[in-house]
């Protein structure tokens, strides 16, 4: 059996199926990816971004991909900051340049460029919570297209 | 001085941070043991040195990115690549489609395919199976993903198995990451020639 993970859960990959049982080849990477939204969501080192606002924008990244269910997991540890997990919230100052940027990083990658890291710099925003910013979009991406895959095998598995 | 890449090669660029890497100097001990720094070895990629700035995320992320594209699975390490590859010319990261079409080349010994991939772009002809995995990595690389039963229905006339797509989702997936690391935190650079020569 494998541990309770997100990913599992979200993709709806039941105990006992095929697919489950093909996750649970000798390998890590399913629970590293546990491991891995712990790290990032929860880190004992947050900078300048709390576990609440982290959570906020897992679930804005989330609902820009189309995944609902997921966003709403994230939008419960949200607290204050709950709001901008909708993705039609602009926000104001930092705020603003943040949501700008992390929606930007999530569905338009390929635009992204030197200017905007700039941007965010000249807000006032130090380098590492750049990197932070970053590794949580990045997480997301990953952690969403993990779920959408699995959820899309099951397909094939039937 | 060196000029900023736009266009998709195989030959490896430069990677220059647009934020200030974490110094050797001034690390904390949880950066120094994240970054598996010795006496023995203390030679850290400015890529590396840039993910310290987020010590928790760089020590989970490095054993599972070798999981991923390493470890013993269903997919071969040469299909694993395009999958990578898939996600890099999806999100244009420069950088990561070069090492990724340079490792596809030289676990295949051969380059055509990713010749014909930088030249031609996702329209390329390739084999019936490379099609399939390259056009489902690349579908959910998109955001929001356009992978759908179709993709999977392709993968399966391609006679991937389950275990094989399930390494195809993970390689993609993890692209998703890597290239909004890579193409957002640096520039992919090339020194200049010097001029007259």
């Amino acid at each position: 059996m494998l541990p309770e993970t997100t990913a599992l859960a979200a993709a709806g990959i039941d105990a006992g199926s095929a697919l489950e049982a093909a996750t649970a080849r000798p390998r890590r990477d399913i629970r590293m990816t546990q491991a891995a939204e712990a790290a990032v969501l929860r880190p004992a080192e947050a900078g300048a971004w709390g576990h609440d606002l982290r959570a906020a924008l897992a679930a804005r990244i989330a609902r820009l991909n189309g995944e609902e269910a997921l966003a709403q997991g994230y939008a419960t540890a949200a607290g204050a900051h709950v709001a901008l997990a909708d993705p039609a919230a602009r926000g104001e100052g930092v705020t603003a340049a943040v949501l700008g940027f992390m929606d930007k990083v999530a569905a338009r990658t390929r635009e992204v460029a030197a200017g905007d890291i700039a941007a965010l710099q000249a807000t006032g925003i130090a380098d590492p919570d750049i990197v932070r910013l970053c590794e949580l979009n990045a997480f997301l991406a990953y952690q969403i297209r993990v779920i959408q895959g699995l959820r899309l095998l099951k397909g094939l598995a039937a | 001085m060196s000029r900023v890449l736009r266009k998709f090669t195989r030959n490896v660029p430069h990677w220059q941070p647009r934020v200030v890497p974490v110094d050797l100097k001034q690390a904390t001990e949880a950066q120094l043991d994240a970054l598996q720094v010795t006496p023995s070895n203390t030679k850290v990629s400015d890529y590396v040195l840039v993910l310290a700035h987020d010590v928790e995320s760089l020590k989970v992320r490095s054993p599972l990115f070798n999981a991923i594209m390493y470890d013993r699975g269903g997919m071969s390490r040469a299909e694993r690549e395009l999958g990578a590859l898939a996600a890099s010319m999806v999100n244009h990261c420069i950088y990561c489609a070069a090492v990724h079409a340079a490792r596809h080349a030289q676990l295949e010994k051969s380059t055509e395919l990713t010749d014909r991939l930088f030249r031609e772009g996702a329209a390329a002809e390739m084999s019936p199976r490379d099609r399939a995995i390259f056009d489902f990595a690349a579908a959910l690389s998109d955001c929001p993903s356009t992978a759908g039963p179709e993709q999977v229905q392709a993968l399966r006339e391609a006679g991937i198995t389950e275990a094989e797509a399930l390494d195809l989702v993970l390689s993609a997936a993890l692209f998703g990451w890597a290239n909004r690391l890579m193409h957002v935190l640096g520039d992919p650079v090339r020194p200049e020639e010097p001029a007259g020569n």
